[in-house]
């Protein structure tokens, strides 16, 4: 071995100890206490043998794939109208739809309930139609709604650039074969931004399936994964089963994120 | 297999196009594309050639006042997937995710054919331009040329009236372009479908075209044989941009045009200032005391059969021409200049 070798490998010591103080240490201690709680090692299966902890993951899982749909629906429409038309104020609209980036959950969860909660605007516009009054900020409606709003920058941003990258021609000569505007849509638009959809779907739903601001703030009763495990935790001081859980849910989005990967060939990296 | 015996004749009216902010792409022009012709639009970019064949097909509209007719029928409201002409792009355009032969099947696809009798057709058009063993091929493993031969049979499976090629060749390599040319022409011959080929390359233009449009700033600067194009240029730039022109400043009295480094007959009207405009292989060099035209040889490129002479006039005006290799023309040397008269433009 080299000295230039001994020298690197020296730098790479902080990235070993970063990981086994932040990383590995932590999962470790995660599986000793789930593991070591009065329920043994059946604990690690409470996610599918508790039907209540069931049932959460399901609506989580159910949520998820909601907001990741319709997320993307909207994302691909909202993505192919900016990159296809340019008009006064565009660049302004672009910065205005990407602006919930900047926000936490906990901001995303209090414009739900400036919107849709008891004294939200929806409420008093549907009340003064006499609609009754229009509530679904504290469910798993308003979960929805703040869900797809903090979802679709990130979404939107991935989207455009994909449709950037389209070559206008391949439209131009599936129109020139005969196509019609659905056909150019179903054969060669969707399948050219299709990693794109892929890796910002995925990035959709693990944000969505780990949030947590949102649904703090909108209420404590609906029953998501990432609210079990804080009422496990702190109100129950049921550590065990809240580290079970926590490892459920890194499993799930590590799942969800290494298929992506392995379907749309690139990088994808979680946020949220 | 007959793939199309029905090639459309093409009407233009009128036909210019403004864009949104302004900028003026095409003049108003008037051009009428015979079935069956090979037309070639040449000229540099930003001449407005690309716009023109947009415009015809379909995937621009002209200016108010502007009409485009295939075989007598109005078609300037009709969109270009309801107009049955075939594109070919410079980027070949072909659909990644589809093979080869999904790819050349697309058209009659969306047409509804059953998938049985389009892949039979697919293949045959296939066989036709020889690749029919790329079919299974992804794009991604095909190189330029096949590329562009795929783009091509996708283009011709819909037995299209017309088919418009915007640079096809352009992002090959010099001697897969020249081999691809040859088989562009006999296949377009062999069809006798109307062609419009757009392209910046004036050899291309040449070899191809039944007739050459040569464009610039947005309007025609010639319409003609390759022969009367660059024999016969209408004016000073369709004889710069088609080939190497030389050119001599003077004027033309009683049947003499006289420059700086002579003179000799000429018939036409008189004329204060004239500009003759030849090509190398319209002059050749002689004794001084056998023509009035004298220059001193410049520069003396040895090319294998043939060899380029600069020459240098009175007044410093340089001239290019060609010489057979076996002449003896030495640098510094005066040289006499004879012109073929056929093969002379007066502007």
């Amino acid at each position: 071995m080299t000295s230039a070798d001994r020298l690197a490998r020296l730098f790479l010591l902080p990235l070993f100890l970063f990981v086994a103080a932040f990383f590995v240490l932590p999962l470790v201690r995660l599986v000793a206490v789930a593991g070591g709680g009065p329920n043994g090692a059946m604990e690690y299966l409470a996610i599918l043998t508790n039907p209540r902890h069931l049932q959460t993951l399901i609506s989580t899982l159910l949520l998820s794939a909601a907001v990741t749909f319709a997320t993307l629906a909207i994302g691909t429409v909202v993505a192919l109208f900016l990159a296809r038309n340019s008009f006064p104020g565009r660049a302004l609209l672009v910065s205005l739809l990407t602006l919930p980036l900047a926000f936490p959950g906990v901001v995303v969860g209090f414009m739900i309930i400036l919107l849709a909660g008891r004294q939200g605007l929806l409420g008093n516009a549907t009340q003064a139609l006499g609609l009754g009054k229009w509530v679904f900020a504290y469910s798993m409606g308003g979960l929805f709604a703040g869900y797809v709003y903090f979802s679709l920058p990130r979404v939107l941003v991935t989207l455009m650039a994909a449709v950037d990258k389209l070559d206008p021609n391949l439209e131009e000569a599936a129109r020139s074969l005969g196509a019609s505007r659905l056909h150019v849509m179903r054969d060669v638009t969707l399948p050219g931004i299709a990693p794109a959809l892929i890796a910002s779907g995925a990035i959709a739903f693990a944000t969505a399936v780990g949030a947590f601001g949102t649904a703090f703030t909108l209420a404590t009763r609906i029953d998501v994964l990432a609210m079990t495990i804080y009422t496990e935790f702190t109100l129950n001081a049921n550590f065990a089963t809240a580290s079970a859980l926590s490892l459920a849910l890194g499993l799930i989005t590590w799942g969800v994120l290494a298929l992506t990967r392995s379907l749309s060939g690139s990088g994808v990296a979680a946020a949220g | 297999m007959t793939l199309t015996a029905t090639g459309a004749a093409i009407t233009l009216s009128g036909c210019g196009k403004t864009f949104a902010d302004g900028t003026r792409a095409l003049e108003p022009l008037d051009l009428s594309i015979p079935a069956g012709e090979t037309l070639v639009l040449l000229g540099p970019s930003g001449c407005g050639k690309t716009t023109l064949l947009r415009i015809i097909a379909g995937l621009e509209s002209p200016d108010a006042g502007g009409h485009i007719a295939f075989d007598g029928a109005d078609v300037t409201t009709l969109p270009i997937e309801k107009r049955n002409v075939g594109m070919v792009f410079q980027s070949y355009a072909l659909f990644p995710n589809m093979s080869v032969i999904d790819n050349v099947a697309y058209g009659l696809r969306v047409r509804g054919v059953a998938k049985a009798e389009r892949l039979r057709q697919a293949h045959a058009v296939l066989e036709m331009m020889r690749i029919d063993t790329l079919a299974e091929r992804r794009i991604t493993q095909l190189s330029g040329g096949q590329r562009q031969r795929v783009a091509l049979a996708r283009a011709l499976a819909v037995r299209p009236r017309v088919i418009l090629l915007d640079e096809p060749l352009t992002a090959l390599d010099a001697a897969l372009r020249e081999h691809l040319r040859a088989e562009i022409d006999s296949l377009l011959r062999r069809l006798a479908i109307t062609a419009i080929y757009v392209t910046h390359d004036q050899a291309e233009a040449l070899a191809l075209g039944d007739r050459i449009v040569v464009m610039r700033q947005g309007a025609i600067a010639q319409v003609g044989t390759p022969r009367e194009v660059y024999f016969q240029p209408q004016n000073d730039f369709v004889a710069t941009f088609v080939g190497i022109t030389n050119r001599l400043a003077g004027s033309l009295k009683a049947g003499h045009f006289a420059s700086a480094a002579g003179s000799l007959p000429f018939a036409g009207a008189d004329k204060a200032e004239a500009t003759l405009l030849f090509r190398p292989e319209a002059a050749s060099l002689c004794a001084p005391e056998e023509t009035g035209l004298v220059f001193q040889v410049e520069q003396v490129q040895f090319q294998g059969a043939r060899q380029r002479v600069v020459l240098a006039g009175a007044d410093g005006t340089r001239v290019v021409v060609e010489a057979p290799a076996e002449q003896l023309v030495a640098a510094g040397a005066a040289m006499g200049l004879r012109l073929d008269p056929s093969r002379l433009s007066l502007v």
